[in-house]
């Protein structure tokens, strides 16, 4: 039995993609309903993108939502106000949420650690005001109403994307795109200097490596991911709330991550799914769903600071070395 | 002479605040020689070699390479002139394998920001890795995690990631800091090895180390060169005497 898990982990990881993109195609029937899955979904690829940043490359941003809240609105202003197509809004939500990223990392890079955090956490907060004030743009306080995308339009077929489950397949498309990227990224050299700047900037700097570029270009590629994540949403949802923007948004990319296991492929998408199914649960029992995140928060941060995922495969490597298992 | 020293500082001061840490330096490298930069404690070595090496621009002078002006260049264009260094506190990547740390380092020589080629592609690399990694003795240690391995092997691990580069020039800020007799030994030996097909700087507190082990030393004191000679003639120098071998 501890060999036959054993296997099929280190199968799962050797082929972290097909696994996921297998997983994601029968999810929506393990859950209570199919808009939780969707949320799953986006959320998921919300904290994949943090995790690149977070997880494989150290730096802990307190800004994120501003990215998710970029590309959600970019999206959705290209429907409301533009009145293009869908593929377009995604593409703009995408492209925007990448320009921010740009902008906004070229200035948090500067700074390293505590500071990092509390500069991307400033400008992220100004983005959110400014995208409130923006009132004849995004509607203010009410959130960017009529994002209404109906059918989606492929040469050959036309997919009804009001039914939940056609949304749900027709997002993890760009999902397991996405997904797909990040793993391409992350087994590339380029992964390698970014996991190398986590574990030690002066060395890698001393092998010859522009750490500063290097920060800004995975930056930016982070942006770009929790983007598409918000075109999604925007898509999904048919209005862009001004909560895409908070900061209690950003928190939530760091807590999916630490829940799931940061610096691990499927780590944040186990750290959404987990918080976003328990929210659903606690929230049918009690109003104070913010409570039960802090006790769960706690005990995570102080007996599984590994996360979920990340502690699941301790375990198993621990076995596997063991029993001298498959390596 | 007409090959230029292969690193030259020139009139190099560096002050931090009112401190002068370095004073008017001036100091210059022949091709394939091992040198020592000794001296006691607050003498301004480690800045001389932040200096150097490009840990912190110098606030005065200018530093060459070859008769080239690298002064003021970023940290990372040291490894691609060709100018490594090993760290006084070690720097390595504890949470990979040692043979990853090494062939991240080779890496550098071939892909920076590739981004969607698989590093297995660049196989090469991990035979590079592994023969690095023998030629510092760490052969049976290349799949332990760096953080798992002993300081003495951490800091053989810095030397192998230092070579990466195959560096013209290879710096090391007290190479033996911290180690046992025995490591100290074998690092010595590896030094001398090193020394025999590249240029050599070390930055040493031990001053008997040095002296079996460089032709030329060079005494810093309150941030002022003091000698510059043989071990005879350090040895034999009153001022040397007084700073340095006086307070032990």
């Amino acid at each position: 039995m501890k060999n036959f898990i054993i296997s099929f982990f280190v199968l799962a990881r050797a082929h972290r993609v097909a696994t996921a993109l297998l997983f994601l195609l029968v999810f929506p029937f393990l859950m209570p309903y199919d808009a939780l899955s969707v949320n799953i979904l986006i959320f998921g690829l919300y904290a994949v993108g943090f995790n690149l940043l977070f997880g494989y490359t150290g730096m802990l941003s307190f800004g994120h939502a501003a990215f998710l809240g970029v590309g959600s609105y970019l999206a959705g202003i290209s429907v409301v106000h533009a009145g293009w197509p869908w593929w377009a809004a995604i593409l703009v939500g995408v492209a925007a949420s990448c320009v921010a990223g740009a902008v906004i990392g070229f200035m948090a890079i500067r700074t390293r650690g505590i500071y990092f955090s509390m500069v991307t956490l400033a400008l992220a907060q100004i983005v959110y005001y400014v995208f409130y004030k923006a009132e004849g743009w995004t509607g203010g306080e009410n959130g960017l109403r009529g994002v209404r995308v109906e059918s989606i339009n492929l040469p050959g077929i036309q997919i009804d994307f009001i039914n939940p489950l056609n949304k749900y397949y027709v997002i993890l498309a760009f999902v397991a795109l996405a997904l797909w990227f990040v793993s391409r990224v992350l087994n590339s050299p380029f992964g390698a200097v970014i996991e190398s700047i986590r574990e030690n900037e002066k060395r890698a700097a001393a092998c010859g490596y522009d750490v500063a570029r290097s920060k800004l270009l995975v930056f930016v590629l982070s942006a770009g991911i929790c983007g598409l994540a918000g075109a999604l949403r925007a898509l999904h949802l048919s209005i862009v709330p001004i909560d895409s923007l908070h900061y209690l948004q950003s928190g939530q990319a760091v807590m999916m991550c630490l829940l799931g296991g940061m610096g691990t492929f499927f780590g944040p998408f186990v750290g959404a799914a987990v918080f976003l199914y328990l929210e659903d649960v606690v929230t049918n029992l009690t109003r104070y769903w913010m409570g039960a995140v802090g006790v769960v928060f706690m005990v995570f941060v102080l007996f599984f600071p590994k996360g979920i995922w990340g502690t699941l495969m301790h375990q198993i490597e621990r076995w596997q070395r063991r029993t001298g298992g498959p390596a | 002479m007409n090959t230029p020293p292969i690193l030259e500082a020139r009139n190099v001061s560096r002050f931090f605040g009112k401190f002068k840490a370095l004073n008017n330096v001036s100091v210059s490298f022949r091709a394939g020689e091992l040198t020592a930069i000794i001296g006691p404690n607050g003498a301004g070595k480690s800045t001389f070699f932040n200096v150097i090496s490009g840990g912190v621009p110098p606030s005065e002078g200018q530093v060459l390479f070859q008769g080239r002006d690298i002064t003021g260049i970023a940290p990372h264009d040291f490894a691609r002139i060709g100018i490594a260094k090993s760290f006084q506190i070690t720097n390595v990547f504890k949470q990979l394998s040692a043979l990853e740390n090494v062939r991240v380092a080779l890496q550098m020589r071939v892909s920076r920001f590739q981004l969607l080629r698989p590093r297995q592609a660049y196989e090469e690399l991990l035979h590079q890795a592994g023969a690095l990694l023998s030629r510092v003795g760490l052969t049976a240690s290349r799949d332990k995690l760096a953080g798992d391995l002993a300081h003495g092997q951490q800091r053989s691990l810095e030397v192998a990631m230092a070579l990466a580069c195959d560096p013209k020039l290879l710096l090391m800020d007290e190479p033996t800091a911290g180690m046992s007799p025995e490591e100290t030994t074998v690092m010595m030996d590896l030094i001398r090895q090193l020394a025999a097909e590249r240029t050599v700087i070390l930055v040493e507190h031990k001053m008997k180390m040095v002296m079996g082990l460089c032709k030329r030393l060079i005494v810093l004191h309150h941030g002022e060169l003091l000698v510059d000679g043989n071990p005879d003639e350090i040895r034999a120098n009153a001022e040397v005497k007084r700073v340095y071998l006086g307070q032990g």
